[in-house]
């Protein structure tokens, strides 16, 4: 292929990849006359499953290398539009793909955080780093960092920063194709995710970069077909119009209207919400009664003894159940469930009552209207106001973190390293964030959708003619969908129904009345998601120690097969230790998605932006600015979280720990003025580095290119 | 390597767009989130203002910040006889 030009090696893709489209939705079409036929569910999870792994690895196996700046930088030829895509499949993960339609739906306006976090870091992207990175040319992150600064510290610093940042996050991949595997063949999850590890491998290990490139091209292709069919096809059976992201303006009003509906008494639909909610009420104080006893005992040193009191009712109620007759054998199965999941400690039974008490206050309550901004809650205006304010804070906060986050993360950073010029650099951004978009602004239209087919066709039917969806959901996890007649009117009142956010997009083609295949194909997709941005931030991983610390520091004379070989071990080591913490279901892994955006913030944002824009930053500057920035985040971190023993007193101007990049990355900024301008300004050889990565082309200009 | 004046033209015009291209970006991001209350009170086609910015609008724009940058600045690279040889 090597003899190809860039234009022919552009027609080339496109053709392959437009058969390959065409052959998905082929393939797809086929299991549908299957269905019909009378192929049983389970099959067709199966076929999915192996038919989109086994495409993956025939990419991975037909783009095996040997060359080094094959294996790390796709030979530096992939045209800005492909990398655009294999960006925006790095970068979406089974987070976004299946749960943020799901935190729209469960939060309203206030989960916009999320969508403008994660697209509008392209900007700084765009504007501050790509093109610059794209022309300093070598292989990672740290490998500019090494260059700019000079000496090994700020190139060690920056890899402990990227492994930081990139292992929490793989971890949390790898619990979501577990998850998803599980679910599309029933699989258990602790297998789930070493099939899924299987299937990360064979993308990456053969041909690095250059396999996990068109591997994400076409994972791409996949997760946005099968997120966009299924909500199309609901916004023509609600709205009557295929653009959903047109039409649910009107439903939102719609849904507004009923929310008006359901939060006034005086109206049928609001006075059973109204005797609902009052039940609500009074097991709220039930839990704050309980948990009044268990902070006395804890208080009185009686801790342990209390969790074990606690215990001995449920076994009782266990041993009596058993032994009533004649047996009820839900009511045990209920009961061993309760006490195997039963907290382990007097800490986590504190914890989980104080959730239980949380959500009950949150449906004694009135709903909040889907698109209103920062609802404070309180008992006096004063308050309401107070703390309405301080949900801004931490909404505007989160968002500068997930934006400077994003313009951080090596994994998205090292895509632009691939393309051919710093001009495609410049366009593959654009494309970049046009294919994310896609998805971004879909997912708050599916969120309204799907609310309103709730509150119109859900809320006020009757128990004994539930939806098809709702009766298969409940049964297949109580955790998704559950409905409980607590006011015992027979009806459903929204206040009955607990509803898991990952529901929203699973449970989509259902809803809008599509065949089973369709499921299979969101499953796919979000599989997809997950694989793709595991694979390329395993590579960033295995990059980060092959390249960096073992070519560049421990043997610079390396052979390229040594090194790649090393590369390829390290990847092996990184993927299975990522795959064993993700087995042991880790409970906060998705607080730590949120705290990676955070330390990547701190620890690279200043360091980077100012490498380029500010030729007097230098070696000491940046150490101390780096040091002092990921450091500042992760004492916030550790004080304000109660996963590291922190607690919420602690948290400056009520900032959620989440958002602590907010204090480290200025900080970090400060630090490095003041270091850099108190030590001498950097030699000439680093201010011709700079004025190198800022013009695209200069004459007599020296040259940083990797081989 | 010797910079000449038109090197350094080219640079402050980078800068300069670089800025303001910011500016947008922290308009309809931060200013619009500050405001959310208020400007919620406005609907455009069933979209609560603020909403509608969040969930499209800026996003919108970010795209075509980019795009423009993009455009700009390649544009800027022939002009100052910066640009990439080849392809």
């Amino acid at each position: 292929m090597t003899a190809l030009t860039q234009s022919q090696f552009y027609q080339q893709l496109k053709r392959y990849y437009s058969f390959y489209t065409g052959g998905f939705i082929g393939f797809v079409i086929l299991l549908a006359i299957l269905e019909q036929m009378g192929l049983p569910a389970a099959w067709i999870g199966y076929i999915f499953l192996a038919a989109t792994i086994a495409l993956y690895a025939g990419i991975g196996i037909m783009s095996k290398t040997a060359d080094v700046s094959e294996y790390y930088v796709a030979g530096r030829r992939v045209p800005a539009l492909f990398n655009g895509m294999a960006t925006g499949a790095d970068w979406m993960s089974a987070a976004s793909f299946i749960g943020m339609a799901g935190t729209l739906y469960l939060t309203g306006y206030d989960g916009l955080a999320f969508v403008m976090g994660w697209t509008g870091g392209y900007v700084l992207v765009a504007l501050f780093l790509a093109p610059y990175l794209r022309k300093f040319g070598q292989f990672t992150i740290p490998d500019f960092l090494g260059a700019r600064y000079g000496g090994n510290l700020p190139r060690t610093i920056g890899v402990i920063a990227a492994i930081i940042c990139s292992f929490v996050y793989v971890v949390a991949q790898i619990y979501g194709v577990g998850l998803i595997t599980a679910r599309l063949t029933g699989i258990e999850f602790a297998i789930g995710v070493y099939v899924g590890l299987a299937g990360i491998l064979v993308c990456s290990f053969l041909g690095g970069m250059r396999a996990v490139t068109w591997t994400q091209v076409a994972q791409y292709i996949i997760l946005i077909i099968a997120y966009m069919v299924p909500v199309v096809w609901l916004s023509v059976s609600i709205a009557h119009n295929p653009v959903p992201q047109l039409a649910y303006g009107q439903v939102l009003q719609q849904v507004t209207a009923k929310e008006k509906e359901l939060n006034d008494p005086n109206t049928v639909l609001g006075a059973a919400e109204a005797s609902v909610r009052a039940i609500h009420k009074e097991k709220a104080a039930e839990w704050g009664e309980k948990l009044k006893a268990l902070e006395a005992a804890v208080a009185a040193g009686q801790g342990q003894a209390f969790w074990a009191e606690q215990r001995a009712k449920v076994e009782q109620k266990l041993a009596d159940a058993k032994a009533a007759s004649p047996v009820d054998a839900k009511a045990v199965a209920a009961l061993e469930k309760e006490l195997k999941d039963f907290p382990p400690n007097i800490d986590k039974l504190k914890a989980k009552w104080k959730a239980a008490e949380s959500g009950a206050k949150a449906k004694a309550g009135p709903v909040p209207a889907h698109a209103e901004a920062f609802a404070g809650k309180g008992k006096t205006e004063e308050e309401k106001q107070k703390d309405s304010d301080t949900k801004r804070l931490n909404f505007i906060t989160l968002v500068l973190c997930l934006m400077v986050g994003t313009a951080s993360l090596p994994h998205i950073l090292m895509r632009y390293y691939t393309t051919p010029s710093v001009r495609e650099a410049r366009k593959s951004v654009f494309w970049s964030l046009f294919f994310i978009f896609l998805l971004y602004f879909t997912a708050p239209a599916l969120a309204v959708l799907v609310k309103y087919e709730v509150y119109h066709h859900l809320v006020g039917t009757s128990f004994a003619a539930l939806p098809a969806w709702v009766a298969n959901w409940s049964a297949v996890d109580a955790t998704l969908m559950k409905v409980v007649d607590m006011n015992k009117d027979g009806l459903i009142q929204l206040a009955e129904i607990t509803l898991g956010g990952d529901l929203i997009v699973l449970a989509t083609p259902e809803i809008a009345g599509l065949p089973y295949v369709v499921s299979g194909m969101v499953a796919a997709g979000g599989l997809a998601a997950a694989l793709s941005t595991a694979d390329g931030l395993l590579l960033t991983i295995a990059n980060a120690l092959s390249h960096d610390v073992y070519y560049k520091m421990i043997d610079p004379k390396a052979s390229t097969v040594r090194r790649l070989a090393v590369s390829k071990g390290l990847l092996l080591v990184v993927a299975i230790v990522a795959a064993y913490t993700a087995s042991l279901k880790p409970g906060d892994i998705l607080f730590l998605v949120g705290a990676a955006f955070s330390l990547a913030a701190s620890a690279f944002f200043p360091a980077l932006v100012l490498g380029v824009f500010w030729k007097r930053a230098n070696y000491a500057g940046a150490v101390a600015g780096m040091i002092v920035g990921l450091g500042v985040c992760m004492y916030y971190m550790f004080t304000t979280y109660e996963f590291f023993g922190g607690s919420a007193a602690n948290e400056w101007f009520g900032i959620k720990p989440i958002s602590g990049g907010v204090f480290g990355m200025p900080a970090g900024f400060l630090t490095m003025f003041i270091v850099s301008l108190l030590t001498k300004a950097p030699a000439k050889e680093i201010q011709d580095l700079v004025d190198h990565v800022r013009y695209p082309s200069l004459e007599g200009d020296i040259d940083t290119k990797a081989a | 390597m010797q910079l000449t004046e038109k090197h350094r033209e080219y640079w402050r015009r980078n800068l300069k767009l670089t800025g303001i291209l910011l500016a947008i970006w922290f308009v309809v991001t931060f200013v619009v989130i500050w405001f959310a209350r208020d400007l919620n009170q406005i609907v455009i086609a069933g979209f609560p203002f603020a909403f509608y910015m969040g969930a499209q609008g800026a996003l919108i724009i970010y795209v075509l910040i980019i795009w423009y940058y993009a455009r700009r600045m390649n544009e800027l690279d022939q002009e100052y006889g910066v640009h990439e040889e080849g392809e």
